[in-house]
């Protein structure tokens, strides 16, 4: 004969033991829907403070080939890395935008500008930016050229740039144009003048 | 920073003048304490041995002890399967999955599988680590493994199971004749060219020789060929009369190795430019007379094998875009009496490195990289933007920067391509780009990107389009052959 107070204690242990399953399979369902959301659209860098400035963004247009400079307001900070980071930012959106003339897919982020050496910008992009990124040599070095002269136009002294892709070099931006070098600015500066006037 | 082939000699001149004759004694005073510097510095080969396996291929340092070759055991298994190992005083347990084995230092009896084996040399344990005479993994692996090893000792080449890869090499009669060498796996070689041998060096691959290691043909353009091993590798020469070019197909189990075209061209007349200083010029073939100059073109499909390029549609991928026209311009190239080679003419992996290699070694006078892309119309034409870091220092050029002195040789060729596409109605537009491998290329240099003729972009798929295309760009291609041949 099993004792009555141990038929209580298995009978309670069973029912927290289903309880505690329930609640692991409910939260395990809610995990995975805020790293969903977390992983496809929230901003990776606080909200900027600062007075409205303008500067002159490059802006890549996909269906004549050409980059064009577009005048923008946005507020900057004081710090010259900060300001670097929220210039190239500042594409992001119009990139991002539903009728964009250069789509990048959405999760695109800089997540840091680096002024490392005297005339050295590191730009570092998320995985995102160069996972999801249409693959071809003219609309990569769009691209690159339009982050490349946005920063070296704006901020001043800069002479090269490397991209990063998540902290590290990585051989192409989408199996195409080259990320294992440096940019020369004057080079790209070249570019850019070819890369104004329409086919 | 990698370095390319050094630049041919500056051309001979009279005598030197007094102020020459300082900076060429300074040069050679640098020459020489370069050269001692170098000698100083220079250390032994590494002695290594490869393994290769149905799990992975992999290369170990061997080390000397006593006089002897040792190698570490756990190395040596590790990427086998699991292992583990434990010190106790001077002994020294190891354990492959469910296989013990009992080592002691200073003592050539071990027991493995519970019976005893016997070591041709001590065993030694340094801080942890359990060595082994190299000479005993050819009867230590089977008793653990539990499988057949075949070990090369000579070589330092290891094969556990039936992993070797074989090859059949035969030149067909053909002309020029061709040396198709088939492999029974995929393979990748590193290939260099040197006056009359074309070298193969196997790093990786399990290849192993064909019953002989001297192969010889029916041909007198390539008469042989000799399989080596040493020091884990194995390498492949092909001798030949004249300058040699390989490329892949069949998803790279298939090597062909042909003469590099040729063409007579006539002796360049005193109102020809000359070259400038710094144009590489070919080293003549021993059989070429010197009135014949090699003029020929070099297509690279981009991507292929692994590599798919920009997926185009949902079915079309740009691997197969760029192989199709490549063909199609080769087509067009040779009808005006310009030959011309593919460096892939299958769906086999190369990387970029591999295609510069390549088309450096055979020395074109143009090569044109192929791309093709949904975005846009018509032909885009690049040419190289060649990193400023990346400088050519005095004889030696920088790999980065290796297309510096022919920029201005691939602009000309470039604007002479989009000429002709207007000719042909063919929208088309030149460009500079940051595309590899063209600032890799010691020649004339272009990357094509073809777009669709309009929005449909199953149209790059187009045989016509296609053909409008490749004829416009070999017509180009034929308009700038003499500012080409000029150069080289």
């Amino acid at each position: 004969m099993i004792p009555r107070h141990l038929i209580i204690a298995v009978a309670i242990l069973l029912a927290i033991t289903l309880g505690m399953s329930l609640y692991v399979w409910r939260m395990r369902g809610r995990v995975d829907r805020i790293e969903v959301s977390a992983t496809d659209t929230q901003p990776v860098a606080p909200p900027v403070a600062g007075a409205s400035e303008q500067v002159t963004l490059y802006v890549a247009y996909d269906d004549a080939g050409v980059l064009r400079p577009k005048p923008v307001r946005i507020p900057l900070p004081v710090g010259r890395q900060e300001r670097a980071a929220e210039i190239l930012r500042a594409l992001l959106p119009i990139y991002e935008d539903q009728f964009s003339p250069h789509p990048l897919a959405r999760g695109s982020e800089i997540r840091d500008v680096y002024l490392v050496d005297p005339g050295l910008a590191v730009i570092d992009l998320n995985a995102a930016f160069a996972d999801n990124h249409r693959s071809g040599v003219l609309v990569e070095e769009l691209t690159i050229v339009s982050l490349v002269q946005s920063l070296s136009a704006n901020i001043p002294g800069i002479t090269r740039v490397k991209i990063l892709v998540e902290g590290r070099d990585r051989d192409t931006l989408a199996g195409h144009a080259d990320l294992s070098n440096f940019y020369d600015v004057p080079a790209v500066t070249q570019v850019v003048a070819q890369l104004q006037n329409a086919q | 920073m990698r370095w390319s082939k050094p630049r041919p000699l500056a051309p001979p001149s009279g005598r030197l003048s007094r102020g020459r004759l300082v900076p060429a004694a300074l040069a050679f005073t640098a020459s020489i304490l370069l050269a001692s510097t170098l000698l100083l510095n220079s250390s032994p080969e590494e002695k290594r041995i490869t393994i290769y396996s149905n799990a992975a291929n992999y290369s170990l340092p061997v080390l000397e002890r006593n006089g002897d070759e040792y190698i570490g055991l756990l190395e040596v298994f590790e990427p086998l399967g699991s292992v583990n190992a434990k010190t106790n005083g001077p002994h020294w347990k190891f354990r492959y999955y469910d296989i013990d084995s009992d080592f002691t230092a200073g003592k050539t009896r071990a027991r493995i599988r519970g019976s005893d084996y016997d070591l041709p040399a001590s065993f030694l344990l340094e801080n942890g680590r359990g060595l082994v005479p190299l000479s005993c993994l050819g009867t230590l692996m089977p008793r653990i493994l539990g499988g057949p090893v075949t070990f090369n000792q000579n070589s330092r080449r290891l094969f556990v199971g039936n992993v070797a890869v074989h090859f059949t090499a035969q030149v067909s009669k053909t002309t020029p004749p061709k040396l198709v060498m088939n492999f029974t796996a995929p393979v990748n070689p590193m290939i260099a060219t040197e006056p009359g041998k074309l070298r193969m060096a196997f790093n990786h691959e399990a290849v192993v020789a064909p019953g002989s290691q001297a192969l010889t043909f029916d041909s007198k353009v390539i008469p042989d060929a000799t399989f080596r091993e040493n020091n884990g590798a194995a390498e492949l020469v092909v001798a030949a009369t004249v300058p040699l070019i390989a490329s892949f197909a069949n998803n790279g189990r298939t090597i062909i190795i042909e003469p590099v075209p040729q063409t007579v061209v006539p002796a360049p007349t005193a109102s020809v430019p000359r070259p400038p200083a710094s144009v590489s010029i070919a080293p003549p073939a021993p059989s070429v007379p010197s009135n014949i100059r090699r003029y020929f073109a070099v297509v690279d499909p981009s991507h292929g094998g692994d590599e798919r390029g920009a997926s185009l549609t949902g079915q079309l991928a740009e691997k197969d875009v760029t192989l199709a026209f490549a063909r199609v311009l080769r087509q067009e190239l040779n009808n005006r009496g310009i030959p011309t080679l593919l460096l892939r003419d299958g769906d086999s992996t190369l990387s970029l490195d591999q295609r510069a290699s390549l088309t450096n070694s055979a020395r074109p006078a143009i090569y044109i990289c192929v791309h093709a892309a949904s975005q846009g119309n018509g032909v885009r034409v690049y040419t190289a933007l060649v990193p400023t870091q990346a400088e050519n220092n005095g004889p030696f050029l920088s790999w980065d920067a290796a297309q510096t002195a022919f920029q201005l040789l691939s602009r000309a060729a470039g604007n002479g391509l989009v000429a002709e596409l207007h000719n042909k109605q063919i929208v088309a537009r030149s460009l500079i780009a940051p595309l590899r491998p063209l600032n890799n290329i010691t020649t004339a240099a272009l990357a094509l990107e073809i777009a669709p003729p309009s929005t449909d972009v199953d149209q790059l798929n187009s045989p016509t389009y296609q053909q409008s295309i490749a004829a416009g760009v070999a017509a180009g291609v034929a308009d700038v052959r003499s500012q080409l041949e000029a150069a080289r």
